[in-house]
């Protein structure tokens, strides 16, 4: 009789989550609401366009009223998205330590040989199985909605997608280590106050840019990478119109998703650090746990 | 030959409160030892130790030969929680292939059958947890821990939502084990079950083990009790052994003895002495 090994258990693991999701129809629901989201997003898109096709040639000034359409409104549904992914992975795993231990859930499969390290690996590979191609095909769907409505794309599509799905990675990985320590309700309030704080950075760094202030500005970079999952955001927006260029990029900078900073390759670098250092502390917190 | 069980100097505290207080224990190799004592005793704490769920303060537990909490301990035991549940949406079937995947048994289809059939639950293996019973789902519970053939089996009160009839089916099982060499640490408040089962007993109390022996050995003589033609006499002091003397005397002396009782203390008795209710 031999035990599977590290990663194998925690596939064992990821699936067996996967599949109470399906059993629970979590994403019949998820499904469902989800469609809701996109025939709304749909609407929105067809009226938003319908209304620029007026400006078209009169005083427009160099702006191509579309790309400013298309682009503000393919912002405001990666902030949906991200939103909606931010849910679903606090759903999945905000009561997965300190809930399942006061349910009498963990302790059998604990009492196999099954480290603490992977328990807590499998549970967040099973919700980043579910939360990453969730905000990737939603997203695919909302740009290609826009463009199918509005003859608008992004300029750049890997960075937005990844960007969203390394920050539910992120968002999923804060709320499994929350529920070591704390219980399901408090935990699920704690991650979307932060996911709250994160938001409130973002907006910081639009006002420290609308009004020139260059201390603000850092105030809000040290926010967003503190809590990374927003800089990724901010970075996914960037990528949006990372080519546009001339008055229409100043009429986009000037909407509510404009100006955002791109971060570099050292913002996807310290976003996967980040990962693995929200991993040990919940490793080494879930170590000393009695349960 | 490795004991399965050996707990040595075990000590436990939550902050102020010491809940095991240095606590010496073994369980032999097919042994079935039962562990009693009042609630908060500590007997849980000392049983999630072994499995590794709760960490010692001080003090030494070893499964198999191996330190409680490691891999190869985990490997060679199998756990009953008092306070457990499964998945509800999960089959007892799909239960048991979980454990069997974690545990890496090889057992696969026929085990999970076996198992089933064991508990008396192997008409069921398509029912959903949450459609089950308590008793249903605490017979399942110990086709879990059976799961990978353990060889240490640590039972916190089995029987507890089972009917006389489940229980002495899990007695019957118990049997069965140790008859395979499957050592079980049987932790119940049912007197009369651990004195029917086990071979040796642990009565803890504090965070002590307070009286430790086979059952036999922790029931004392009690007297002896003549029923005679003026009455019950009885002998506190007199032992089995003194019982035909005591008739050959009071024939001797004229009475007409009708019956005679060695007493004995009861597994009871010397319980509610050792926890000193």
């Amino acid at each position: 009789m031999t035990p599977p090994g590290g990663l194998r258990a925690a596939l064992v693991v990821a699936r067996f989550g996967l599949r109470e999701s399906l059993r629970r129809r979590v994403f019949v629901v998820v499904a469902l609401l989800t469609l809701a989201f996109l025939v709304l997003y749909g609407l929105a898109t067809w009226q938003a366009f319908e209304a620029t096709d007026d400006f078209d040639g009169v005083g427009t000034a160099g702006v191509e009223p579309d790309v400013v359409v298309g682009a503000t409104l393919a912002g405001l549904a990666m902030f949906a998205i991200l939103f909606l992914g931010t849910i679903l992975a606090v759903f999945l795993t905000l009561g997965a330590v300190r809930g399942d231990a006061e349910r009498g859930l963990l302790q059998p499969l604990l009492v196999r040989p099954l480290p603490r390290r992977v328990l807590l690996l499998g549970r967040w590979l099973g919700a980043v199985a579910v939360c990453a191609p969730y905000v990737i095909l939603v997203a695919l769907a909302a740009f290609v909605i826009t463009w199918a409505l509005g003859g608008w794309w992004p300029d750049r599509l890997a960075g937005p997608l990844l960007a969203l799905a390394l920050g539910v990675a992120i968002l999923a990985a804060l709320s499994l280590a929350g529920s070591i320590l704390l219980a399901a309700t408090a935990n699920g309030i704690a991650v979307f106050m932060l996911f709250g704080a994160g938001l409130t950075a973002g907006l910081l760094g639009q006002i420290a840019e609308a009004i020139g202030s260059d201390s603000l500005d850092r105030v809000a970079a040290v926010a967003t990478w503190a809590l990374p999952f927003e800089a990724l955001y901010q970075a996914g927006l960037s990528e949006l119109t990372a080519d546009t260029v001339g008055f229409t990029r100043l009429a986009i900078d000037l909407g509510p998703f404009g100006g955002a900073e791109s971060g570099g390759p050292l913002l996807w670098l310290w976003a996967l650090a980040y990962l693995a250092l929200v991993g040990v502390v919940a490793v080494a917190a879930f170590a000393r746990r009695d349960l | 030959m490795t004991p399965a069980l050996t707990v040595h100097g075990l000590r436990k505290a939550y902050g102020s409160t010491q809940a095991l207080r240095g606590v010496d224990l073994e369980v032999g190799e097919g042994e079935l030892v039962g562990l009693l004592g009042p609630n908060g005793a500590g007997k849980s704490t000392l049983v999630k130790i072994t499995c590794g769920l709760v960490r010692p303060t001080a003090g030494a537990v070893s499964v198999c030969g191996s330190p409680a909490g490691s891999g190869a301990a985990h490997a060679a035991l199998g756990y009953l929680a008092e306070l457990f549940r499964f998945p509800d949406w999960c089959t007892a079937d799909e239960l048991l292939g979980l454990h069997q995947q974690l545990s890496g048994s090889a057992g696969g289809a026929a085990e999970r059958a076996a198992l089933l059939d064991l508990v008396e639950l192997g008409h069921v293996p398509d029912r959903r947890v949450g459609e089950m019973s308590k008793g249903m789902q605490q017979r399942l519970g110990i086709a879990q821990a059976l799961v990978g053939a353990p060889r240490l089996l640590l039972l916190d009160e089995p029987t507890s939502a089972l009917d006389p009839t489940g229980r002495r089916t899990v007695r019957a099982l118990l049997e069965r084990l140790r008859d395979r060499g499957v050592s079980v640490l049987l932790n119940s408040h049912l007197l009369s079950e651990v004195e029917l089962v086990c071979d040796h007993v642990a009565i803890i109390d504090h965070g002590e083990v307070v009286s430790a022996g086979t059952p036999a050995a922790l029931v004392r003589a009690g007297g002896v009790e003549v029923e005679t033609a003026a009455g019950t006499r009885t002998f506190t002091e007199a032992r089995r052994e003194d019982a035909p003397r005591i008739v050959r005397e009071l024939v001797a002396a004229g009475e007409d003895v009708y019956a005679v009782r060695v007493l004995t203390s009861s597994l009871e008795d010397v319980y509610l002495e050792a926890v000193g209710a």
